[in-house]
């Protein structure tokens, strides 16, 4: 199915819908335009047929150009690779359109999350309880990401409602924001018959900073130093993600080896936060050797990335245009020397914790999320593919890993289990796919492009280690950023650890936690 | 059981092997932090984390100073899970408008004598984020702040630099 298939099929499903403009800016960008009457059905027939789940739902003030909102939802359609995305115009006097929630799970976030920033109505929407601005705190009648706010004004402050559980028996246990780890802060709240736990309501956005309205204004050079900081350790997928976008709106080409080099790094920030999180996973069932070993294996990853690159967290690597970073030979030689060591090393690891009976039945059939589940909840990612959802951007997009013959990691479980065979099967395999890069590089190359600035708009997209990054960007004539909406994963996957917990017990809520690893910061913005 | 064993025997004590420039540092850093704490704290220095809005960089540096190479730990440095039980409370990120509330009742949970030390450049004055329409302000305006350790993120070393460098004071 190419592009005319995706237009073809969807006028076939949908005989009433005008389709206002079908446009293909980039090959693999596929834009629809239609009125806000039919935005609803349009995207329901997309979701069905493509199948997607919503990768990324956003506002956008064009009062001051065209007068009037905009939202636009974003689909990716695997077989043709391309993203489909709808939009529409919303009129600014009581703005609102035809909530897709109740029908598709995966928008209800994103609706809330347009709700509280815009003050665009999701019309239907059954929860419209705020995200990222705490009602305790932010007045009512506020909207960061509209143009003219500039200052909050003073207004009514209220409260958040929690759902409650209600029954013999049942207890509550809130924990957070400030938790007793090393860790960002979240509200976790547990009701609880005896010890399973019956439901878990997340309440996140207290990392929030206001990170999208910080890039608007910026020039490229300055927004991707911004990227680095969304989530501290996806700092190179952020960057990267960002780079694409706005290349693409250049109609920057890199050269080769800069695509090398960033397939390199990616793959080197999956590999410590992989190892990282393995190690975490024995250290939450008080396994504190594994821990200590895979603690050793991150803090080497992070000490050769600061030999390669400078930084033990890649960044002031990327650049709209290609990477500030060169691999002489010395240097290559020294990361396949130490991968070498590591390969070694992680199947130490990974024999410690497989041939510990104790430690396979903590982790087996514990945080079961199902795969039915995960699809209607639009999970993404590491933590979708251990349930069975086969989904890599790496593949469906695949670059320079087609070079590689890139192969993903699958698992049917759902568990903790499968959590942790994903990640040990991605860690491998990362580490192949960057022998096969560096087998690659040559001396004396390029590595990056001055581009030109244009106006436009476009999606960056990485598969960060735990899962799909989005960038959509639109930069004005005098190359500033008018809009970032940006997308972690986490987002997407939040709400899925508040299914794989239920039935599990509150001492084995760390252990599913930590199998998810999601980011706090990432998630609030 | 045997394979931990064996790998145990083979690697040895790795906070004296990895790197010998660096593990020299790290030894002759920590001895003198531990005789500090002995002298000031009475061998222990408890220290509470707040994040209050950070990436998450920081944090992933302060939990590799625990790791077996730097491992503060033996130097006399706890991370511990209660403000009931902390002598510093250690704090990171800008304080984003969501956090400020906690972070005031975590300090306030803390006993007396009881320090601040801010952690990473957007604990300083908000760093990138300072411009932000919920950036509360810097951790300096709320709670009365000891020690600034520089850096996006500070790594391990720098943050044992830093404490011992403040401790001599």
């Amino acid at each position: 199915m190419d592009r005319t298939d995706v237009i073809s099929t969807l006028k076939n499903k949908l005989p009433g819908v005008e389709l206002l403009s079908v446009a293909q800016p980039y090959p693999d960008e596929l834009r629809i335009k239609v009125e806000a009457r039919h935005f609803k059905q349009t995207c329901l027939a997309l979701h069905t047929f493509l199948p997607s789940p919503i990768m990324m739902q956003f506002g956008s003030d064009e009062r001051a150009a065209a007068g009037c909102f905009t939202v636009t939802a974003v689909f990716v359609h695997i077989r043709s690779a391309q993203w489909v995305s709808v939009t529409v115009d919303i009129p600014p006097g009581a703005p609102g359109f035809d909530s897709l929630s109740t029908t598709i799970h995966s928008a209800s976030l994103f609706e809330r999350e347009i709700r509280e920033m815009f003050g665009i109505e999701p019309r239907g929407n059954p929860d419209l309880r705020r995200l990222h601005l705490h009602d305790e705190v932010w007045p009512q009648g506020n909207f960061p990401l509209r143009k003219d706010f500039r200052q909050p004004q003073p207004g009514a402050l209220s409260g958040y409602i929690f759902t409650r559980v209600e029954g013999d028996g049942i207890f509550e246990v809130p924990v957070g924001p400030v938790h007793a780890g090393i860790i960002g802060p979240g509200h976790f709240r547990f009701s609880v018959a005896g010890e399973p736990i019956i439901n878990l309501e997340l309440r996140l956005g207290f990392t929030h900073r206001g990170v999208e309205k910080l890039f608007e204004g910026k020039t490229c050079a300055d927004a991707v130093r911004l990227s680095e900081c969304v989530s501290g350790d996806s700092c190179f997928a952020h960057s990267l993600a960002f780079a694409q976008a706005a290349e693409k709106i250049c109609g920057a080409t890199i050269p080769a080896q800069a695509a090398y080099l960033r397939a390199i790094f990616l793959e080197l920030e999956r590999m410590y936060n992989h190892a990282g999180d393995i190690g975490g996973m024995a250290l939450d069932v008080g396994f504190s050797f594994p821990a200590a070993h895979a603690s050793l294996i991150k803090e080497a990853i992070l000490q050769l990335n600061e030999q390669l690159t400078g930084s033990r967290y890649l960044k002031k690597v990327n650049a709209a245009g290609g990477v500030a970073a060169d691999m002489a030979a010395a240097k290559r030689a020294l990361l396949l020397a130490t991968l070498k060591r590591l390969k070694t090393d992680f199947q130490e690891l990974v024999k410690s914790l497989y041939a510990s009976a104790s430690f396979m039945d903590r982790v087996d059939t514990t945080g079961v999320l199902r795969r039915k589940t995960a699809r209607d909840l639009g999970v993404v990612g590491l933590v979708g593919r251990a349930a069975g959802i086969p989904t890599d951007l790496r593949r469906v997009f695949p670059g320079v890993h087609r070079e590689a013959q890139f192969k993903m990691a699958l698992q049917e479980s759902g568990d903790v289990l499968a959590r942790l065979r994903v990640r040990v099967f991605e860690f491998e395999e990362s580490c192949r796919l960057i022998e096969t890069f560096v087998g690659k590089l040559a001396d004396g190359q390029t590595t990056g492009v001055e581009p030109q600035l244009k106006a436009g708009s476009g999606l960056g997209y990485v598969e960060g280690w735990r899962g799909p990054v989005l960038y959509w960007l639109k930069i004005d004539s005098a190359g500033l950023i008018e809009r970032c909406k940006i997308v972690d994963p986490s987002f997407h996957n939040w709400p899925g650890l508040a299914y794989a917990v239920l039935g599990n017990i509150i001492p084995d809520f760390p252990l599913c936690n930590k199998s998810f690893d999601l980011s706090y910061s990432g998630n609030d913005l | 059981m045997l394979n931990i064993l064996k790998s145990r025997l083979i690697k040895g004590v790795v906070t004296r092997t990895i790197e010998p420039a660096q593990a020299q540092e790290i030894a002759a850093l920590g001895a003198e932090l531990e005789s500090l704490i002995h002298k000031r704290f009475r061998r222990s220095l408890a220290i509470r984390e707040v994040d209050t809005g950070s990436c998450g960089a920081c944090e992933s540096e302060i939990i590799a100073a625990n790791n077996p190479i730097y491992d503060l730990q033996r130097f006399g440095i706890q991370f511990v899970a209660s403000p009931r039980h902390a002598d510093a409370l250690l704090v990171t990120g800008p304080v984003s408008r969501n956090m400020l509330t906690a972070l005031k009742s975590t300090y306030d949970a803390m006993p007396a004598p009881k320090f601040v030390i801010t952690c990473g450049d957007c604990a300083l004055d908000g760093g990138v984020f300072k411009d932000s329409y919920y950036v509360a302000g810097a951790v300096k305006a709320i709670l009365p702040v000891t020690l600034h350790i520089p850096g996006c993120p500070p790594s391990p070393l720098s943050i044992l630099r830093a404490l011992v460098a403040f401790l001599k004071r």
